[in-house]
């Protein structure tokens, strides 16, 4: 535990050292603040909804942009050997990482509040929603930083590690959306509890279900383990 | 102290290091030589958990470095080749963050890093980013990261490599003056140093020994005077 929280501390902290972590944010806020007013005031309806439904989108490639570093930039430059060396083992290494990323997200998530404050000045805001969509932004966050945490583990080039983190997190943004075009609805059921953004709008919709938590804690968990794997694979 | 047990490494089908076996005494300082490529890193990458061997093990006190990695890496301060630090940490803050990995108590953390600060001259550039200094102050904050927290056994793989005579006499003076107390393994391709600083040379090439034995002993069997005859002697391939 110990470990984990010195790895965490000094992660979180590189983020904010280099310029990375101040243009993730930006174009962040940029694409989402866009994203939702541009059509808000045509709704004229005081809610959060339009928000939430496009953060799993958003996520899919500012998250990736986030967690490329992680094992890449270390593995590229050589401090993959020193990190190794030090009195710490695999499990302290990527979950130190991972909850580094995470609070990242949260931090990153944190302006966005102020969106829901405004909506209180203009109209009755259910907060429920809103509660329950930032529980579920955190939870598909968490597991999409374990899929880029993954994808940066495999490749020395951050370059790559975004690309393919970018891609499975697509995809399990847009599983059941595209499928619903051209496949029976019986296959249709079965993929959208593989999907990432079904999971996600249940929450949204301010209905916790255990389901729901599970379907993210065990995203997060089996992309720790198998970048636990590509580690042990390296020695 | 050490015992490297038949140990082998391959890289996919190349073999780096080849049924290995040789033993560092405690408090000894023992000079690990041998020409590019011969698989020195590899086996102190072994040594240090960084790799698996493919077969053999290596033995620290009564650790294996199989089921135990994590005492041993307890036990040993590393400074691999080049000295790879964080290049965008501050000095101070690196060297704080290992002495929290390596779990010096919070009370004596600031005198520590202090002391090492002193030892290895650094105490200009502690609120410098490790990517602003020279190949100089860069070797030395690698020899205060091997050397935090107190480890009973040093790895230094090549500390001198890149540095200027000054650096050099510097570095091999820090060596020489923690040597007193630590069991210190290290390599160079500077033979004078070597002279100067090793108790016992162990000699590899090609993934094998071809020596292991004080350098007068060495000298005495060889029936020659030169170091450097001797080394390239016994390491001209095949």
């Amino acid at each position: 535990m110990e470990q984990i929280k010195h790895i965490f501390k000094k992660e979180f902290k590189t983020y904010f050292i280099s310029p990375i972590a101040y243009i993730v944010i930006s174009i962040f806020l940029l694409i989402i603040g866009w994203l939702f007013f541009s059509t808000f005031f045509l709704n004229r309806q005081a809610n959060m909804s339009r928000f939430f439904s496009m953060l799993p989108i958003t996520f899919s490639f500012v998250i990736p942009a986030i967690t490329m570093r992680l094992f890449s930039e270390e593995i590229n430059v050589g401090t993959y050997e020193i990190l190794l060396t030090l009195p710490v083992t695999f499990r302290d290494i990527i979950v130190g990482k991972f909850l580094a990323s995470v609070a990242f997200v949260g931090i990153m998530l944190a302006p966005t509040l102020v969106y829901a404050i405004s909506i209180t000045f203009i109209g009755n805001l259910d907060w429920g929603p809103v509660i329950g969509g930032y529980l579920g932004a955190l939870l598909l966050g968490a597991g999409y930083c374990a899929i880029g945490l993954l994808t940066s583990s495999i490749t020395r080039n951050q370059v790559v590690a975004f690309i393919i983190g970018m891609t499975v997190c697509f995809f399990l943004t847009l599983l059941t959306d595209f499928m619903l075009y051209f496949l029976p609805d019986t296959f249709v059921e079965f993929f959208q509890h593989l999907s990432a953004n079904y999971h996600f709008r249940n929450i949204a919709k301010g209905v916790v279900d255990s389901r729901d938590i599970l379907y993210f804690a065990s995203l997060s968990f089996i992309a720790l383990y198998v970048a636990n794997l590509v580690m042990q694979e390296k020695k | 102290m050490i015992n490297v047990e038949h140990l082998t490494k391959y890289y996919g089908d190349l073999c780096a290091v080849d049924d290995v076996s040789f033993e560092i005494n405690k408090g000894e300082i023992l000079g690990l030589l041998g020409p590019n490529g011969a698989g020195k890193t590899t086996i102190y990458r072994i040594l240090t958990g960084y790799l698996t061997p493919t077969s053999g093990t290596i033995k620290v006190k009564d650790y294996n470095i199989i089921d135990h990695f994590l005492e041993i890496k307890g036990l040993i301060g590393y400074l691999p080749e080049n000295a790879p630090i964080y290049h965008d940490m501050l000095v101070f803050d690196y060297l704080n963050f290992v002495a929290d990995i390596r779990g010096v108590a919070k009370d004596k953390k600031l005198t520590h890093i202090k002391e090492l600060a002193d030892l290895c001259n650094l105490n200009e550039v502690m609120h410098k980013t490790v990517e602003e200094l020279s190949k100089g102050y860069r070797q030395r904050v690698g020899i205060a990261h091997a050397l935090m927290g107190d480890p009973e056994i040093l790895v230094l793989d090549e500390p001198t490599s890149g540095l200027d005579p000054n650096q050099i006499a510097e570095t091999r003076d820090i060596i020489k003056r923690i040597g007193k107390q630590k069991t210190i393994v290290f390599s160079t391709h500077i033979l004078s140093e070597a002279e100067a600083t090793c108790d016992r040379m162990v000699i590899i090439n090609q993934g094998k020994i071809v020596a292991n034995d004080k350098l007068s002993d060495l000298k005495k069997s060889l029936k020659e005077d030169s170091f450097e005859n001797i080394f390239r002697t016994l390491t001209r391939e095949n």
